[in-house]
């Protein structure tokens, strides 16, 4: 076998090999299943209805493909650069804080003034927590993989302090059982976010929002000057600085724009689906770890990630309502690790001309 | 009061007990990223190991010994099955090291597969039917101060220290040891020199694995003999993070484990002596002070990222140097 390097990519190859990584990604998690005495052919026509089919599918799966677009952009537009921010998942955390908190403080408010005032709650919120790594980066040259990790943890144990070890702000303190069981404060009926109803499916606002940002990230990446300083960071940062590019700030704000795609997501958990902070449900989801899969899967590119996380939200929405004996915990883990890792050997197919047979000249490189 | 139950006695004797697994599992990851490859996915090898482990005290009979030998090695095993996946993309394939090493933590971990087998197998909510229990060694455990440090822990302390020699005299006074700083720093060299670098780095990162399976099976076995999803709860990462502290170096890989089990057994002595904080902050604590202590090593004196292998997180391609 003999491996070059490609000098130009066939653009059918860009799509097959994703679809291809899915494929196979299913095959194998059907040995899996198999191992643990389950029919993957049921398990998966099940998945299938839960997920795109049966009543009130799709718009089951858009509401959990919501948190999951925003972390995917999160990924996709820190990825893009080099820039490693696995701490969507805290940031959506803190995401979901500031627009619950700012939704409660505006409860008399009305509904346009609230939700505006969720968005940026949670986009400021978001953007902060990212810019801790972000800035730790910039100036002191610590990797931004640990910390920004690490600090998904904080954030979780920020979420469990809020409700179950304070008396918080969020906490709902009024009722006896609330006294007992401790549950965030629901937030005002003028919070919860618009729908749209699109006769198959019901699109939720939050979607739309996301569809949204997509859409500011390819044209940030594609026809802003800083946009352009970004990917040559990426590429090569010796050629970055110097061609006099403020290294730093890039990365600073790079990181704050990552953590404010995640924070969104958190937001949009808040308007669009659960309308309280609920520390349990929002740790469960894993939304954060999951948008590097869809980041990844999407090989970063803004209006694919909003595809993949429709997909990859069908599969974590057919997850939830079907865990079970039948369906164990975990299962959506390791399809998401399977589908990223046939991806990632998808790459060398992009990247590199595989070819069988004897030696031919050896081409320049 | 005996001086064996001083704070400081209780403290130092914990940090060597939950320090433990970080020994383990960094000192894998550090042989990995010394031949050059970085594996993000010791969390979830970690935890692979630890529900292996659990599964195996769980159906395995025989005297205690034995059983918790043969468990520690399934949870090694296991997870050393699960780095070969990593291996083969990042080694053979190419692929980027970071993404794969992130993908090893979502498929394997606390959502992934240890979380599915710990349902399929119904591990959940038992007690574990051998666990690892302090050694009373030499009958030294009640010598004032040393005693409880040092000669009144379980068998897999001592064998983390063993462990540190091995890595120590492997590294600076073994041929391979050499070849393998070599293919860390330099792999054009060392395959001018006749090495064969990809073996040397399948070798390395499998040898990762197994070593944070090992450090896994010390959570469900020793810390909490149980499984709960995700028990490691960062544990890995942080043994990520011990490498960069150490400079890759063992020795300083020991210490910095020992600093991280104090962080981490700070809040149990405490609440214990009845300090009152919120749970939250002592269970930060570690958290927060791997970010501090990241930030500390690479800033000023140390910021020539001093002992980071050269050629860290780079495919080797012949064809392309």
């Amino acid at each position: 076998m003999r491996i070059q390097r490609r000098l130009t990519t066939p653009r059918w190859l860009v799509v097959a090999v994703p679809v291809a990584s899915l494929v196979a990604a299913f095959a194998a998690a059907a040995i899996v299943l198999l191992i643990a005495g389950k029919d993957p052919g049921a398990t998966y026509a099940l998945l299938v209805d839960r997920a795109f089919i049966a009543h009130g599918a799709i718009t089951n799966t858009l509401i959990t493909a919501t948190p999951l677009l925003f972390t995917g952009l999160a990924a996709a537009a820190a990825f893009r650069m080099r820039l490693w921010n696995i701490g969507g998942e805290g940031q959506l955390y803190l995401g979901a804080i500031g627009a619950s908190g700012v939704g409660l403080l505006l409860r008399d408010q009305p509904p346009v003034l609230i939700i505006v005032g969720m968005i940026a709650g949670g986009l400021a919120a978001g953007a902060a927590w990212s810019s801790i790594p972000g800035l730790l980066k910039a100036y002191f040259n610590t990797n931004e993989i640990i910390t920004s990790l690490m600090l998904n943890y904080v954030a979780g144990l920020i979420l469990t302090y809020l409700i179950f070890d304070s008396r918080s702000f969020w906490r709902e303190l009024g009722t006896f059982s609330a006294r007992a069981f401790p549950q965030g404060k629901q937030l005002p009926d003028a919070a919860t976010w618009p729908t749209f109803d699109l006769g198959i499916a019901v699109l939720p606002f939050g979607f739309l929002l996301g569809f949204i940002a997509a859409l500011g990230l390819w044209l940030f990446y594609r026809s802003t000057s800083f946009g352009f300083q970004a990917r040559v960071l990426g590429d090569s940062p010796p050629a970055a600085r110097y061609a006099g590019i403020k290294t730093r700030r890039v990365v600073v704000v790079m990181m704050a724009i990552s953590g404010a795609f995640a924070g969104l997501g958190g937001a949009s958990e808040v308007g669009d689906f659960r309308h309280v902070l609920d520390p349990r449900g929002l740790q469960q989801a894993g939304f954060g770890y999951a948008g590097i899969v869809v980041a990844a899967l999407a090989r970063y590119n803004p209006f694919a990630v909003v595809l993949v996380a429709f997909l990859l939200g069908g599969l974590a929405n057919a997850g939830y309502s079907l865990q079970g004996p039948d369906f164990p915990a975990g299962l959506v883990g390791v399809l998401q690790g399977m589908i990223l890792f046939f991806a990632l050997g998808g790459e060398l197919l992009l990247r590199y001309r595989v070819s069988f047979g004897a030696r031919l000249a050896a081409a320049p490189s | 009061m005996n001086v064996n139950d001083t704070i400081v006695v209780v403290l130092a004797a914990s940090a060597i007990f939950y320090g433990t697994p970080l020994v383990f599992a960094a000192m894998g990851e550090l042989l990995a990223e010394r031949s050059g490859v970085l594996n993000l996915g010791v969390e979830g090898m970690m935890l692979t190991g630890a529900v292996t482990a659990f599964w195996a005290v769980q159906h395995l009979g025989g005297p205690d010994w034995l059983v918790l030998l043969l468990a520690t090695m399934i949870g090694g095993f296991a997870a050393l099955a699960v780095s070969v996946i990593h291996a083969v993309l990042v080694v053979g394939l190419r692929a980027n090291q970071i993404v794969s090493g992130l993908a090893l933590t979502i498929f394997a971990g606390a959502t992934g597969l240890s979380s599915y087998v710990g349902n399929v197998a119904r591990l959940g909510g038992q007690p574990a039917h051998h666990e690892f229990t302090a050694i009373n060694v030499l009958g030294l455990a009640d010598v004032p101060v040393l005693g409880p440090i040092l000669f009144h822990q379980n068998a897999l302390v001592y064998a983390s220290w063993a462990l540190v020699l091995v890595a120590l005299a492997y590294l600076h006074r073994t041929r391979t040891g050499l070849h393998l700083r070599a293919v860390g720093e330099s792999p054009q060299t060392a395959d001018v020199m006749g090495i064969d670098v990809a073996r040397y780095r399948y070798a390395h990162t499998l040898v990762g694995g197994l070593l944070a399976g090992v450090g896994g099976a010390y959570f469900s076995l020793a810390i909490t003999p149980n499984w709960i999803d995700g028990m490691t709860s960062g544990a890995g990462w942080i043994a990520i993070a011990l490498v960069i502290f150490a400079f890759w170096r063992p020795e300083l890989t020991l210490a910095g484990a020992y600093l991280f089990g104090l962080f981490s057994s700070l809040g149990f002595v405490l609440q214990a002596r009845q300090v009152h904080l919120p749970p939250e902050v002592f269970a930060a604590l570690p958290y927060l002070m791997t970010v501090v202590v990241l930030v500390a090593v690479s800033t000023g004196w140390a910021k020539q990222r001093l002992g980071a292998p050269a050629a860290l997180g780079t495919p080797y391609v012949r064809e392309e140097r």
